[in-house]
């Protein structure tokens, strides 16, 4: 029952690395230019790195300006600036590309067992295209800032701001051009380039959850493209759209802009739930618990995330009845994501657990999405949501779903496929430690903030009543330990990119195509096309993990 | 389960901690909504504590062993799965319907409110009494009674915000909306935007002072020296010239204002609308939308001439007339 190709892909596995995508060309063209679905993977971890650097940098300002209820560092205008850099660039230009670009574009042909995905090229312009939104994006924050939140909420937005709102939404329209283009291409590439035997019910868990996030990249990106074209309009031509004064509605624009950032939500977290399936299976060597409820909760959430934005919406004036509905159908969407949680749960029932990095990362994420997820019922309930609109506890509340959600599992995932990216192992105390610092730091940093909200304490402010202040001196003190928590990892794991002990094609003894093939893998992925003839996770029939030790 | 949680949160951060942990209770509606907060506090701890406990058993029971051997496995079991579908969502029917009868109830104001103007503007908000008296970022009301507030912007959308009686409302340009609250405890309370709205969005804050009734009449007649909302309204009216179309005797061009507010009215398309002070702010400012049935559309705009206090000021008059109106008839 073992996939037949095995041996033939990793003929000296226990050599030095041999030819691989990574040393089969050198030079700066060779990365440029490449098509290689594998190296322009490393070229959207490279940039949205970097972008994680520079929103990390601005929340730090932040939390330290929030230690004093006047402020310990900047004026209001200048910490207005912050929350606004720190939230446009990690949402548009960090968490939206975060798994899909880097480990979906790494993982989604080798996953299918294909040599690339279906338009190389387009691959490569969609990575240009990013780059050119995020060095748009930086010469805005570089040169005066943006202030406008990341909803760019008119006629605030349009008509009242000094900052060059035209350019940073056009820096998040151009990068949405990378996110419809990367979508078609993993729609396209899962239908058609699957190995021969890879049915769609033997994908890995991850596709089905990049399936449903390139569904959401392709219909939900143009509806922001739009809007924030619209509002670009506006400003420019004083077209009243959005703007009362000129004979707009700013209400629409709050429709529009939330029928994209909701799925967008999805977005950041439909990824992780498939990189945490991979990683629960792989760590506790067993099948999926109730895979079809699994992949299929994955499509229920695509399809209601476009039916919720109202709930952004409860005091903003729209109609009692239209509340009632767009709550209703946010506590649907909380069901498919609990199915999840009690599947992974129930996954760990009678398997041979072991925590490796990436399973304290797993681990953590469950823990701290069902805190996220249980706690939007809050928001979703109508009359508690009028209270915590718009407060802390919104902050803490999404924190938790897209740094305890999201980041995790990426982080989670980067520690699991690193071997297999670079060929080399990390050391796995440090990365251990890392990940308990960074469950720690996050806690705290995000837990007092709950509170914060339900007493009452608005977000965006750079100023606040003296009795919030203990609340956010807790939150300030956990950011500085999130923040150690982040670092530790960026250095072993650049470490481990050249000291890091080499090791064979599968060093955690795990199933999936990714790890039949040598590590690094070949330019062309396989050496010959594998031809699957079982189901994904038949933990029966995996090898042993490899010992390596750092 | 609600008051034990409630409790115990309370004492361990009473007592060890010393962090405040709940916003003051000051309004009809704040402890209803806060049982249902703390009905949803408890699912929060009781699901995410089963999670928890069940996920640590199985980590330490089924750690990985040298030479431990497969036990068979189970795959997948409908009746678990239905059942972590089924009683979640069972679950979030009986939040939904207890959550949102509360917030119907509540989107409601009270026929009899004392009625209370608010304007926001970058960065204060501007309190008008129909009295007379006017305040900036800060709202006199008295105890015991529902106070409604209709508010609008003068520039960018802000949120009217006051923790301590759980109501919150966005405050937008061009447009009114409203909200209402009963406070039932004397005492002194944050007013908070809740909408980012530039520079100095945090220092866009108030108290409100809730007094005892008597008080409250005290505070009033300090400020009754000037004029009444609908006073300053009357004079208005004349210094722009409304009474030649609108006055009191009936005209060809327009029609008397007297007894009109809150009654239906046959618009020029057919429909009926109802006014109010939506209606009644549309017809200074964009009368060419509002084209009531038997009159030609000859009212010119008064966008730029008039300011939206200028136009509450309008809105009180001629609510004033609706009311000698019923006063006349009974």
């Amino acid at each position: 029952m073992s996939t037949t190709a095995t041996v033939e892909n990793f003929p000296n596995s226990s050599a030095e690395p041999q030819e691989n995508y990574l040393n089969a060309r050198y030079g700066v063209r060779s990365w440029l230019l490449t098509l290689d679905h594998k190296r322009i993977g490393l070229l959207y971890l490279g940039t949205i790195t970097l972008m994680f650097v520079v929103g990390g940098i601005a929340a730090t300002m932040m939390r330290l300006n929030l230690l004093e209820p006047q402020g310990t560092l900047v004026e209001p205008e200048t910490y207005n600036k912050l929350f606004s850099t720190h939230g446009i660039v990690m949402v548009f230009f960090f968490l939206v590309p975060s798994i899909p670009a880097t480990l979906g574009n790494f993982l989604i042909p080798l996953m299918i067992g294909a040599r690339d995905v279906a338009f190389p090229r387009l691959n490569l312009l969609s990575w240009y295209i990013f780059v050119t939104g995020c060095l748009l994006m930086l010469y805005v924050v570089f040169t005066g800032g943006i202030d406008t939140g990341w909803t760019f909420y008119p006629p605030y937005s349009s008509s009242y701001a000094h900052t060059d709102v035209f350019l940073a939404a056009m820096a998040i329209f151009i990068a949405g051009f990378s996110s419809i283009l990367t979508g078609m291409n993993f729609v396209v590439t899962i239908h058609k380039m699957r190995a021969p035997g890879m049915t769609w019910f033997r994908l890995p868990l991850f596709i089905w959850s990049m399936y449903a996030t390139a569904l959401i990249f392709v219909l939900g990106t143009p509806v922001i493209a739009v809007t924030l074209l619209l509002l670009g309009v506006e400003k420019l031509l004083h077209v009243g759209i959005f703007d009362p004064a000129l004979g707009g509605d700013p209400v629409l624009f709050q429709h529009m802009f939330w029928f994209y950032s909701h799925p967008a939500v999805y977005i950041m977290i439909l990824p992780s739930m498939g990189v945490i399936s991979e990683l629960i299976t792989a760590f506790s060597r067993k099948r999926i618990f109730g895979y079809s409820f699994v992949a299929f909760s994955s499509l229920a959430i695509a399809v209601i995330s476009f039916l919720v934005w109202g709930h952004h919406m409860f005091v903003s004036g729209q109609s009692v009845y239209a509340g009632l509905i767009f709550s209703v159908l946010s506590f649907l969407v909380a069901i498919p994501s609990a199915v999840k949680v009690f599947n992974w749960t129930a996954t760990l029932y009678k398997g041979s657990i072991s925590y490796e990095a990436p399973m304290l990362y797993a681990l953590g994420f469950i823990g701290l999405f069902t805190i996220g997820g249980l706690t939007g019922l809050f928001l979703a309930s109508l009359s508690t949501d009028v209270h915590l609109n718009g407060t802390y506890f919104v902050v803490a509340h999404f924190h938790y779903v897209m740094v305890g959600g999201a980041v995790m599992a990426y982080m989670g995932g980067l520690h699991y496929w690193w071997p297999k990216i670079t060929g080399r192992l990390y050391p796995d105390l440090w990365a251990r430690f890392a990940a308990l610092i960074i469950f720690v730091g996050f806690n705290l940093t995000f837990f007092p903030q709950f509170v914060l909200g339900y007493l009452g304490m608005p977000r965006r402010y750079a100023m606040y009543p003296a009795e919030f202040q203990s609340l956010n001196v807790l939150s300030s003190a956990g950011a500085s330990v999130l923040a150690v928590g982040y670092v530790i990892p960026l250095i072993y794991l650049i470490w481990s990119m050249k000291y890091g002990p080499v090791v064979g094609p599968n060093p955690f003894g795990t199933k999936g195509l990714e790890w039949t093939t040598q590590s690094p893998p070949p330019t062309e992925n396989f050496l010959r096309t594998p031809i699957v003839t079982e189901e994904a996770y038949n933990y029966e029939t995996a090898p042993e993990p490899e010992v390596v030790r750092v | 389960m609600m008051g034990l949680t409630q409790l115990a949160v309370h004492s361990i951060a009473a007592a060890w901690l010393d962090l405040p942990l709940q916003p003051p209770a000051a309004s009809s509606i704040a402890s209803s909504v806060d049982d249902v907060y703390y009905l949803l506090s408890g699912i929060t701890i009781f699901f995410s504590v089963l999670i928890f406990s069940i996920i640590f058993y199985f980590m330490i029971k089924y750690r990985r062993r040298p030479g431990k051997t497969y036990e068979p496995e189970t795959h997948t079991s409908l009746f678990l799965e239905l059942s972590w579908t089924i009683i979640p969502s069972l679950i979030c029917v009986v939040i939904f319907v207890w959550s949102s009868a509360l917030y119907v109830r509540n989107s409601r104001p009270p026929a009899n409110a004392r009625e209370v103007f608010v304007i926001g503007k970058q960065w204060m908000w501007h309190i008008q009494h129909p009295e007379g008296p006017r305040e900036i970022n800060a709202l006199h009301v008295p105890v015991g009674e529902n106070i409604k507030l209709t508010m609008t912007s003068q520039d960018v959308i802000h949120g009217f915000y006051v923790p301590a009686f759980r109501v919150k409302k966005d405050v937008l340009p061009g447009h009114y909306t409203s909200i209402w609250f009963k406070a039932n405890q004397v005492g002194t309370y944050h007013l908070f935007c809740s909408q980012y709205c530039g520079t100095n969005h945090s220092e866009m804050i108030g108290w409100i002072y809730v007094m005892s009734t008597t008080d409250y009449a005290a505070w009033l007649a300090e400020g009754e020296a000037s004029e009444s909302l609908a006073q300053q309204g009357a004079q208005l009216f004349t210094r722009l010239g409304c009474d030649s179309c609108h006055g009191a005797a009936a005209s060809s061009a327009g029609p008397s204002l007297a007894g009109i507010y809150g009654k239906p009215q046959k618009m020029a398309d057919g429909s009926t609308r109802v006014v109010d002070d939506s209606f009644l702010r549309q017809a200074v400012l964009t009368p060419s939308t509002v084209h009531v049935a038997g009159y030609p559309q000859i009212m010119p705009t008064f966008t730029g001439q008039v300011d939206e206090q200028q136009v509450l000021q309008l809105i009180a008059y001629v609510k004033s007339l609706g009311a000698q109106e019923r006063t006349n008839g009974q």
